[in-house]
């Protein structure tokens, strides 16, 4: 199978926003994607990375940086044995932050922002409301690009349980602040009666006499404020989630999909590419990661390893005699060719089963399939990346 | 046992060492965990939590237990790993006293109305859920109680015996969300300081707090990211919830090829003159794949070896009993593969 690789996405956009579901590895990929992309095409490139694993976030000096960019210098480079031609920036999403920032310039005016940010049901708000994290990774996407600093920004995509939030994440967001429900909810406690004080004559009544009697009407009060507040961010945010939305759908941008081929993950990815097509998103490649090498689907290896184990007495036999010092247990011997042969064959099922599901993938998968095996070690450094960017680029 | 050398003549490999201690002092604990009412399984996602819920229930169910599984994320992963359709929010029985329940929290709203408030709900309360739904958006643990809720009250109802069950175990949220779905009834008593669900949870937290009814377990595998969120989860279970931690299932654990003997023979296998001979031996027509035999073999050295750097990580970190499930090599994952995980339990068990 030819191998395709991302060296015309990276040529040609200058967003990538990486997708999959949780552990397939997003966040390895985006940094290798940046790593490679800085070092063979060069221009100054950004990795936006969110929840890196702690020693990714080290070799990529990620410690203390946080929210802002931060450049990996030249000489994490050399260590790892590579010459840049261009710039690597990197930077870490905090989500705390990112929403003190946006309340702050979306509030209208310094108080209301201030009994927000007190409020103490704001921070619950802000990390658990499904799409939030998808909302702030966006948002944030959209304010660095909008510098033009960048030639190149990839993003890895905050662990949801369904990739499509993160498409869904400017709409919903509008959604949410403008919704009717907000407006409902927050009728009764609205200043001024007028079409609020009828919503609560004939609508919300049969739902406040449950609430009060779960949850009390200090609770709902206190609920009902702090959206009365928050409210006041309609406009700006409503605006803004439309611009958030149009740079998703610029040529500029274009997704990329991650996943295992375990069957989860992959389902999911399916799902998602399905998804990008109808509603005319950009998909860029779907890169499968973790595979195992090739090899354990080559007919010879199957044939040598049952004529291992079938024949592993008299091998062993035989390398008893050669004189080699490790080898003169013949009973050993015999041990080891049989577990060699066995496990070749546990491998090669999993294998087989891989490949015939990338042949599947390449029937349908609009843009390139990429393949990354898995690597012996865990990525830590930078040569790791690199490794990673080796299969990833021709 | 898995990932230990099978015999005394063997020299013990430096991670095998790893094992050793706890072993013998974990040993008795273990069957303690299925005597208790309440298990709930979390972990990283994809780690294989729905996996070992399955496992452990048809283990279970081999004991002569009535056990009734709650989907927390309702994908209808467990009836699959008993070949079964999806099923609702009533229990089904997927396999001979294996029960499953996919939790859904608009019909466990419905319940707790009729239970507990004796308000009648009548078909759809398709607007009162919805605006629920809002709120519990925005109110920390509303929708979790929800789930806790109807979970504790299963167990509730089996330990009175009006509910058929001896064990209730739960494939809960990954460990991102576990903690406040477990702190639910807790988080609710801080934010309502009166009115009826104040009541209504304290039963809760006193039935999670037992630690002869309920044990708190995470699945994890023996990879960096997996490992580093159980270590994680276990400290902050153990500041910020009163339930008790219950095992460590790691699983996807390869397995050990060789011992020290057998690794210094395979690695002779692989120099040029003694493959060669190998290779004439056999004809020389394998030679391509004698090649990539050894090469694969390699390669599960390599990944066994880096996994055990994490699970030795693990160990240090984290003093729960460990419970080691191996990597299945199949193509697909239906009863079969139930039971292959029930028995490795039983075996790590001790049973
Ligand atoms: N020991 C194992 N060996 C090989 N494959 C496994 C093993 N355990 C689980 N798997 C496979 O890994 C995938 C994920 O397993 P499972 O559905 O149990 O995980 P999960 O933690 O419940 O995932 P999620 O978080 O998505 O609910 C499945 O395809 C399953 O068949
Ligand atoms: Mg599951």
């Amino acid at each position: 199978m030819t191998a395709g690789s991302l060296d015309g996405v990276v040529a040609s956009k200058e967003i990538l926003i990486v997708c999959g579901s949780g552990g397939v590895g997003k966040t390895s990929i985006a940094a290798a994607i940046a790593l490679g992309a800085a070092s063979r095409v060069g221009g100054k490139v950004l990795v936006i990375t969110i929840d890196p694993a702690k020693q990714l976030a080290s070799a990529l000096g990620l410690e203390e940086i946080g929210n802002s960019e931060s450049r990996v210098p030249d000489s994490a480079f050399k260590e790892a044995g590579l010459t840049p031609r261009g710039e690597l920036w990197v930077a870490m999403l905090d989500m705390k932050e990112s929403w003190d920032s946006l309340v702050l310039r979306h509030a209208p005016d310094a108080e209301t922002a201030s009994k927000i940010l007190n409020n103490s049901l704001y921070d619950n708000i802000t990390s658990r409301f499904v799409q939030s994290h998808d909302y702030i990774a966006m948002e944030r996407l959209f304010e660095i690009h909008a510098t033009g600093t960048y030639d190149l920004i990839v993003i890895d995509t905050p662990p949801t349980r369904n990739a499509l939030d993160f498409l869904e994440a400017p709409h919903r967001m509008a959604e949410f602040f403008g919704g009717r429900l907000l407006r409902w909810l927050t009728a009764p406690y609205r200043a001024g009666g007028g079409r609020g004080a009828r919503l609560v004559n004939f609508a919300s009544k049969p739902f406040y006499q449950v609430a009060d009697r779960i949850l009390g009407t200090q609770f709902l009060q206190d609920i009902a404020e702090f959206f009365l507040n928050f409210q006041s961010m309609y406009d700006g945010f409503v605006a803004r989630a439309q611009v958030v939305e149009r740079l998703l759908h610029d040529r500029r941008t274009t997704f990329l999909v991650v996943t295992t081929l375990e069957s989860a993950p992959l389902r999911e990815a399916e799902i998602f590419c399905g998804e990008l097509t109808k509603r005319e998103f950009p998909c860029g490649a779907l890169i499968t990661n973790k595979t195992l090498p090739e090899s354990f689907t080559a007919e010879a290896g199957a044939e040598a390893g049952a004529a291992l184990i079938a024949n592993a007495h008299r091998l062993a036999e035989v390398l008893a005699e050669t004189g080699v010092e490790a080898l003169a247990d013949s009973a050993i011997d015999e041990r080891v060719l049989r577990t060699v042969g066995e496990s070749f064959g546990n491998f090669s099922v999993v294998a087989a089963r891989e490949a015939e599901l990338r042949v599947e993938l390449q029937a349908w998968i609009e843009g390139e399939l990429v393949n990354v095996p898995s690597l012996d070690a865990d990525i830590h450094d930078l040569s790791g990346l690199a490794e990673i960017a080796d299969h990833l680029f021709t | 046992m898995l990932g230990e050398p099978d015999g005394s003549e063997h020299d013990l490999h430096p991670e095998e060492l790893l094992r050793g201690d706890h072993e013998t002092a974990q040993e008795p604990l273990l069957p303690e965990l299925l005597k208790k009412r309440l298990l709930v399984i979390t972990g990283k996602g994809g780690v294989g939590k729905s996996t070992v819920t399955a496992g452990l229930a048809l283990l279970a169910s081999d004991l002569g237990k009535r056990v009734l599984v709650v989907e927390v994320d309702a994908k209808g992963d467990i009836a699959s790993k008993f070949e079964h359709p999806p099923v609702g929010f009533v229990p089904v029985e997927v396999h001979p006293n294996v029960s499953v329940l996919a939790m859904d929290t608009e019909a466990s709203l419905r319940e707790y109305l009729r239970l507990n408030l004796r308000i009648p709900v009548v078909g759809r309360i398709g607007p009162i859920a919805r605006v629920f739904d809002f709120v519990a958006t925005a109110a920390p643990g509303v929708k979790e109680v929800l789930t806790i809720g109807k979970i504790a009250w299963e167990v509730r109802e089996s330990i009175a015996g009006r509910a058929p069950w001896d064990l209730v175990i739960v494939d809960a949220a990954a460990t991102g969300h576990v903690v406040a779905q477990l702190g639910a009834p807790d988080a609710i008593k801080d934010l309502v300081s009166v009115g009826p669900i104040r009541s209504q949870t304290e039963w809760m937290t006193d039935l999670l707090a037992d630690p002869a009814i309920t044990a708190l377990n995470v699945v994890t595998t023996p990879e960096e990211m997996p490992v580093s969120e159980t270590i994680d989860l276990v400290a902050r279970a153990r500041s910020e919830l009163d339930v008790p931690l219950g095992a460590v299932f790691v699983n996807r654990v390869l397995p050990e090829l060789f011992t020290r003997a057998e690794e210094s023979a395979f690695e002779a296998l692989s120099g040029e003159a003694v493959r060669s001979q190998l290779e004439s031996e056999l004809g020389l027509d394998l030679s391509d794949g004698v090649e990539s035999v050894l090469s694969g073999a390699r390669l599960a050295v390599t990944m066994r070896r880096s996994r055990a750097e994490h699970l030795s990580d693990l160990r240090a970190a984290v003093d729960l009993p460990m419970l080691y499930l191996p990597y299945l090599f199949t193509r697909s994952h239906g009863v079969r593969e139930t039971r292959v995980v029930a028995d490795a339990l039983s075996a790590e068990f001790g049973l």
